[in-house]
Order: C-alpha cells, then structure tokens, then sequence
C-alpha cells in the first residue's frame, strides 16, 4: 500500500481516498474468497495492473483484472509477450457472421475488421504492437487506396511485430502497400526513386541526422527490383491483392557503399546494416517509450531534442543490443522497469485506445455483432482513421490528439457509452455496487473509479464526483422507482468519470 | 473586395465522391457528348440551355435562376496536373493544395489562422458535419464541429437525461471537472481549457436556433438540414467567417441517372433556400458559398454509370459575385482527353486564391503554396 493513508493533514478528499482503498482490499477480497483462492491482489497490483493492461492492450473490466493480478505481474507480462499461446480469432465465423468484413474496399467497414479484433482479442499485445507498428510504418490509403492490401499490412505487424526487428524491416521493404505508397516500383536500376530509400532511414530506422543524402541514395540502389507483380486491374471487378516480386534483371549489381560498407549490397544487407548501428537502437527506442511509456516532442524534433528520460532510453538501448534487436526482449524489459511502472497516466489515448478501452469495460461491443464500422468511424471522427494515417509521419500524439472538436467527440463517446444502462459491463458494475454493505455515496464514488480502472484521478476531480453523489444521498434499492434511479445514478457518475480529463489519460 | 461593411463570411460545400461535370453543365449540341454517353446522358428535353452550346440539367432549375440573375460564377475545367484517380488522394490535395507531398494542414484552418491569429473565438471557422474535414485541421487552430445544431452540446450522447436541470448540472460538474488546476502539468492545463472551449462554443452557438425565425422552410434532406444550421449560426452574429459541410455520395459508377438528378435536386433546393433565408433577414451581401468536388468523371460512360476522371466544375455564388462562366469547358475531342479524362485547364489553386484574396481579404500565397492565376467573379 503506497497510498498516504493516515495522513493527518490530508484533504477531504485525500481523506475519501483511503477510504477507497479500504473499499476496494474489501471488494477484491470478497471476489478471491468467491473463487476460492488464497492470494489477494493489494490495491497497488491492481493499479499496476490496470497500467498494464492499459498500455500493452486496451484495457479490460475489473474482473478480468483481479484475475490477472493474482496471476502476478511479471507472469502477466510473459503471457502477452506471448500472444500465440492465447486463442486467436475465429476468422472463419467471424467472416461467416460478418461477411462485409473481409476484404472490404471502402472506409469505415474497411477498418471495421480491425476494429472487431482490437476489442474482442485474446490477445492484446498482438493488436497494440500493429499499431505501434502502423504509426511509426504509417502506410495511408489516401495514396494505396487498397484497404485489403494495407490490413495484409497489419496482419504482417501481427506476425512479426514481436519478433526481429531486421526481418521486420525486410518484410516491410516486401509488403506490396509499402511499395506502393513509398514508391519503390518506381525504384529502377539506372533511374532510382529516393522515397522508400528516404523515409526508411528518417522514419523507420535512423531518424535524421544519422545518416548522408549519399546513404539515401546507395540504400535506394540496394531495393532497385523490389516491386510489386504486375497488378490484376480493378475494373470491373474490384481490388485485388497485390503481390512482391524480385525482378533481378532490374536490381542494380554495382558496388555500393552504405554507411560505410562498401560491396554489392542487395535489400537484405542494407537492413542488417542498418540494425547494427547505435543510431537505430536509439531510435526505436525512443519509439517504444513514447507509444508504451508516456508522452514525448514529437519524433522530427527528436534529431535537437534529448528525451525526457534519458536513463530509460539507455536501459531500453542496452535491451536491444543485448537482444540483438529483438523487439519481444526490449518490451518485457520495458514492462518490468520501474520507469514503466512509475508512468501512469503520462500518456493521453489516442482514439483508439479510448474507444476500445471503453467498449472493453462497457461490453456492448463483446462477441460477434454488427456495428465495428461505426466504432471505426467514430475513431476517424476523433481524429485517428485507422489505414489512414495523415502522411508517413504517422499520426501527432499526445496533446496533439486533443482539439475542441475532438475533444466534444471523445467525452461524448465514452460518456454516452458508460452512461447507458443496458451496456452488460454497466450492469454489472450496478450490481456490484449494489452488492455492497453500505450503499454511502462514498461508496458509489469508489466503486465506479475502481470499476474503470482502479482509476486514480486527481482532487478537483474527485471531489466533482462526491459532490455529484453527495446531492442524492444513499442509494436505495427497495422500489422499482428506487431501483431504476439507483441504476440511473451509477451509470451516470461512470459517464461523468468517462468524461473527466483523467479518463483522457492512458 | 465588394461593397459590403460586414466581415466576408465564407460557405463551403463539398460534393463527396467525385462529381460528374459532364451531367452537370452538359455540352448539349456537342457530338463528341453524345458519342462517349450513349446511355449516361441527360437528354435533350432535359436540359436548361445557358447558351447554345452548354446548358444545365433541368433537374438544377434553381441554379440556373440564380445564375441568370448574376450571381453565380461557373469556373470550368478546375484540377490540377496528374490528377489521381483516387478519391482519398485527390481530395486529400483539395484540403490542403499539396499536390507533391502528403500534407496534414488544410487551407481553411490556414484561413481561420489568419481571420483569428490568436484563436480567440473559436466559433470561427464551423463544419457541420461528422468530423472535420482535413481542409480545416491544423495545430493550434481551434475550430467547431457539430453535427445537429439543435442537439450539439457536452453530454448529448447520455441516454435518459429527463430534465433541463439535470442537463445543467452535469454541465456544471463538467465546467468544474475541465477548471484550471495549478500544478497539474501542461497537459492537464491544455486538456481543461480545451474542455472549456468546447463547452464555452457549444454554449455560445445555442443561441442560434433560439433567436432564429424565417419564414423559408427548407426540405428535411441532409444537405438541407445543414444549409439551415449554417444559416441560424450566420444570423446569430458569432463571428464564424467559414462555414464547411459535405453532401454526397457522388460516386456514381453504377445506375448514375437517379441518383446523380436526386443529388442535384437536394443541392439546388438547399442552396435556393439558404440564400432566400438570408436575404429575408438582409443578411445575404457578405456571404459567398464555394462549391467543389475532387475531380470529374470519365468522359465515356461505362454502360450505367462512369468512372474516375479528372476536371471538374466549380460554382461560386453570391450576392458579390460577378456572375457568368470561366476558364472554358475542356475539349472533349478524343485526342485532347488524357486517359479518356478530360484535361484541366485551372488550377484549383487559382479559384481558391481569388476567393482568399479578393474575398477574405487575406494573403493567399501562404496558403495556397504559391502564385496562381486568380479570376475576376469576385
């Protein structure tokens, strides 16, 4: 227990906070005694835990959590390191229940398939390391206009995100959507196109400053006949997929020297080239502990600014050289540091992680239904259209994600979802409320922040929640009329938490 | 600029999907029309001649009222070189006049920027409409958007609210929950006075639909419901200099003829009762409204519809604007097409420039990424 519990000077509302913590040992005990285990989960692991899951997936409901938690944590992270010895998705009914699903053409039910895995996955981190992948391999169809051919993009990011990152590079450089948004068909022995050779130094590997315009153009050399296969027209049938092809009658043979390598150097070399230097290490690090960790400069002023934790970036660093570039080695050290476990809240949600994560709680999105094109269109609304990053960028995080009218969409989102009664996680948050012994407004409080989180928020904000249930008094439970304010007084002190500047914090 | 004392209030209207010029101002008396649209045409009973060689389709008699009283430009073949023919990318460059490069700052919140350099009312720029369009987003411009105007608001999407005292007072939990805090960090700070911004605009635009009467009673379709809501907001004075709204879809590869008429009859209904609307509360002389799409339509049908082209028409309309036609229709013999499109001949850069230099009254070369040809409707 690391909370300030028996501070004397402690505010009103520091003052509900203990006894938060009191409510809460109470409740995660009763559930353990239900099923018959021994160890508890302290407030702290459950706090901990929710951070977690927040961060390596897109969060989850509490029971969910009090199940992971007495699992313990380090146990928890090998799980979603893992992600194949989860469950994957059923595609075969999910395509059979959601046909329009696969391989559709057009935004939003293009993103909707996406969507679907991202609430329904057994296996978290599988999803949110293709999106880690996806903003910093930023692929747009506003150029491929070809949603299948980027979610075979995303898919690739499922089955490699977790392994090399050499091979990853390499099946990025093979990946038809990339070819054709950065360019590299166009890449000729004799006649290079500099696009794909550019972004991926600046963008996927080294970052700015780390290499010559020189590099830029032997590294292009290297991926002349890296194209795609002459492609299937679209009329009248429709998109196909495309496919990689190596045409050797059109990759350059001469010498180059790249970064100080001199030979005849293909693809492949380039990117085992570029995975040994001190540069890349720093860059992907950097990478991973602005998407996991918290908030930092954006990436093109990274070349002039130093990161706000230098120490982690050293830490993460020595990961990947110890790991020799292993993306699975650097997260599970990333996981279990304590600069990870000291970064709660330091991130805002991108619209994804705030969309899912709400519908994970709320449960109305659970299973096989129709309706993901519209949570993909509500992700697109508040500014993040998943196949469609704004440029090769990828997408402004952190504060950038936050404008009026975005900011009006996500309290809206996630107020209306955890405000509406019918949703099955809301129920059950109803019940358990209404299972406790004490029925205070206190308690209200308490179980509604601990039901999305454990939520930690800040004074102003807890204290607008108590001031809230405080104006009804105890809730009542003996009348049908009872009941149904009851129920309406949960349900809308969750959509006054899931409309707080707390919730819009990872 | 023309004689108006009021501040210049831009409307912009997006036809989603890729309009089909050639059905729209229709190249009646000429053979190369009807030799390419042997089924995907607007006969000839159906047409409203505007000369003797272009005409509109009937289905747009409102257009072609407004345009015989002058206050309609028609801007022909608007594009940009290498027009793509991808929705997503042409439209992309509309938004933001990068015609090379992927850009992320739209032209309108360039404009915004520059009517507002300190964002200080944030009702001025307004998209009606879900989400912003790209045209308006860029860092540090704060900008509108709403969807219904009669239900825009923090917390319309909770489900059950019975009163308006209630409504009130989760309002006021919000107000309080989004106040400033002092040493919270920077994006606490940034996160509560963005909150208040939004609650503050969604608080100042309500106002419209309760001062607002008319006697115009507009059609129920979207286009029209959203017309009535720039109209209310315009008529309330808050300031808002760029009104924004979509209609659509206008991709009409298959079955075209229905649904292509039905689109124009909702446009030009909308656009009649917009602008009898302003004029009945004298509020029409500083308001032009642009009206675009991101390309045209292939110039041969494809036996029920067409498919991507390039050039495409453009209308301003206004009280100030010197009516009549520019550029000139593209040819459309078949030797002149670039891939069986027809070719533009202006840059849209052109037609925006005119707009943001002659009408908004600012410096279009930041804005546009350069010099471009501008015209004289304005």
């Amino acid at each position: 227990m690391t909370l300030a519990c028996t501070n004397p000077t402690m505010s009103h509302a520091s003052q509900f906070r203990a006894q938060l913590c009191h409510s809460l040992i109470m409740s995660v005990a009763r559930v353990k005694r239900d099923h018959g285990e021994t160890s508890v989960p302290t407030r702290q692991e459950m706090v901990l835990m929710a951070h977690l899951m927040r961060r390596a997936g897109f969060g989850e409901p509490h029971a969910d959590l009090i199940v992971h938690a007495s699992k313990g944590y380090e146990s928890v992270v090998e799980e979603l390191l893992h992600p194949k010895d989860q469950p994957p998705i059923d595609e075969e009914l999910m395509y059979r229940i959601l046909p329009g699903y696969e391989g559709a053409l057009g935004p939003p039910i293009s993103q909707a398939d996406w969507m679907f895995r991202m609430v329904n996955t057994q296996r978290p981190l599988e999803e949110k390391i293709a999106l880690f992948w996806h903003q910093m391999f930023a692929t747009s169809n506003s150029k491929v206009d070809n949603p299948p051919e980027i979610g075979r993009q995303i898919a690739m990011f499922r089955e490699y995100g977790l392994g090399s990152y050499r091979d990853l590079l390499i099946e990025l450089a093979k990946s038809p959507a990339m070819i054709f948004w950065l360019d590299n068909h166009g890449n000729h022995d004799g006649a290079i196109n500099e696009n794909w050779g550019r972004e991926l130094l600046e963008l996927f590997s080294l970052g700015v400053g780390n290499y010559t315009e020189d590099d830029i153009k032997e590294a292009s050399r290297a991926f002349t006949g890296w194209t795609i296969a002459p492609k299937i027209p679209r009329n009248p049938l429709g998109r196909f997929y495309w496919n990689f092809e190596y045409k050797p009658e059109d990759h350059d043979n001469e010498e180059k020297t790249f970064l100080g390598n001199t030979g005849n150097l293909n693809g492949e070399d380039i990117m085992q080239i570029i995975v040994n230097q001190p540069a890349s290490a720093r860059f992907l690090a950097r990478h991973l502990y602005r998407f996991f960790v918290a908030d930092e400069p954006d990436v093109s002023s990274w070349n002039s600014t130093p990161p706000n934790d230098p120490e982690a970036i050293e830490v993460l660093v020595d990961a990947y050289n110890e790991s020799q570039g292993d993306i699975r080695s650097i997260l599970r050290v990333l996981f279990n540091s304590d600069f990870f476990k000291n970064s709660l809240y330091a991130k805002v949600k991108s619209p994804a992680e705030l969309i899912v994560g709400t519908v994970r709680i709320a449960g109305n999105y659970e299973g096989f239904r129709p309706g993901f094109n519209n949570l993909a269109l509500e992700c697109a609304w508040q500014g993040q259209e998943l196949l469609n990053p704004p440029s090769v960028e990828g997408w402004h995080t952190g504060a950038a994600w936050i404008d009026a009218g975005a900011l009006m969409r996500r309290v809206n989102f996630a107020a209306g979802v955890m405000g509406d009664t019918s949703h099955p996680g809301v129920k059950t948050i109803i019940n358990t409320v209404r299972m406790q012994e004490t029925q205070s407004p206190q308690m209200l409080v308490s179980q509604c922040l601990d039901s999305m989180g454990p939520l930690q928020v800040s004074d102003i904000t807890l204290k607008e929640l108590l001031t809230h249930a405080l104006k009804d008094g105890e809730l009542m439970w003996d009348t049908p009329e009872q009941i149904e304010f009851s129920e309406e007084r949960v349900a809308r002190l969750l959509a006054l938490i899931a409309a707080s500047r707390d919730y819009q914090f990872a | 600029m023309a004689s108006t004392n009021k501040e210049p209030v831009l409307v912009v209207l997006q036809l989603t999907g890729a309009n089909d010029y050639l059905n729209t101002i229709v190249p009646y008396t000429n053979g190369h029309y009807w030799d390419a649209r042997p089924k995907v045409n607007i006969p000839e009973h159906q047409v409203v001649p505007i000369d003797n060689e272009l005409a509109f389709r009937s289905d747009m008699d409102q257009f072609k009222d407004i345009y015989d009283k002058g206050k309609m430009a028609i801007i022909h073949g608007v594009g940009f070189e290498n027009s793509p023919r991808s929705h997503f990318r042409a439209m992309d460059i509309w938004h933001t006049c990068e015609t090379n490069k992927i850009g992320t700052d739209g032209w309108i919140a360039k404009v915004i920027r520059d009517l507002d350099p300190t964002g200080e009312n944030v009702l001025k720029g307004v998209n009606f409409g879900q989400g912003l369009p790209r045209a308006m987003t860029m860092r540090g411009v704060p900008v509108t958007s709403v969807n219904h105007l009669a239900s825009y608001g923090v917390f319309s999407s909770v489900s059950g609210i019975n009163s308006q005292d209630e409504r009130t007072q989760l309002l006021d939990s919000f107000a309080r929950m989004y106040s400033p805090a002092i040493g919270t960090g920077p994006t606490m700070e940034y996160l509560g006075q963005t909150g208040l911004d939004a609650l503050r605009g969604a608080d100042i635009i309500k106002v419209a639909p309760q001062k607002y009467s008319s006697t115009v009673e507009y059609p129920t379709t979207s286009i029209a419901t959203n017309f009535k809501d720039v109209a209310q907001v315009h008529l309330a004075d808050l300031g808002t200099q760029v009104f924004y709204t979509s209609y659509g879809p206008f991709d009409t590869h298959f079955n075209q003829g229905g649904s292509h008429a039905k689109l124009w009859i909702d446009i030009s209904e909308a656009v009649d009762c917009f602008f009898a609307d302003l004029r009945e509360h004298n509020a029409s002389d500083n308001v032009v409204m642009l009206v675009f799409s991101e390309f045209g339509r292939r110039v041969k049908d494809n036996g029920t519809g067409t498919d991507h082209g390039a050039a495409g028409v453009a209308f301003v309309i206004g009280d100030q604007v010197n009516g009549g036609m520019y550029s000139s229709y593209p040819s459309l013999k078949p030797e002149h097409l670039t891939q069986g499109d027809l070719e533009p001949n202006y840059d849209f850069r052109g037609l925006y420039s005119t707009v943001i230099d002659k009408w908004m009254g600012l410096d279009a070369v930041p804005i546009v990424g350069g010099q471009f040809e501008q015209m004289a409707f304005i």
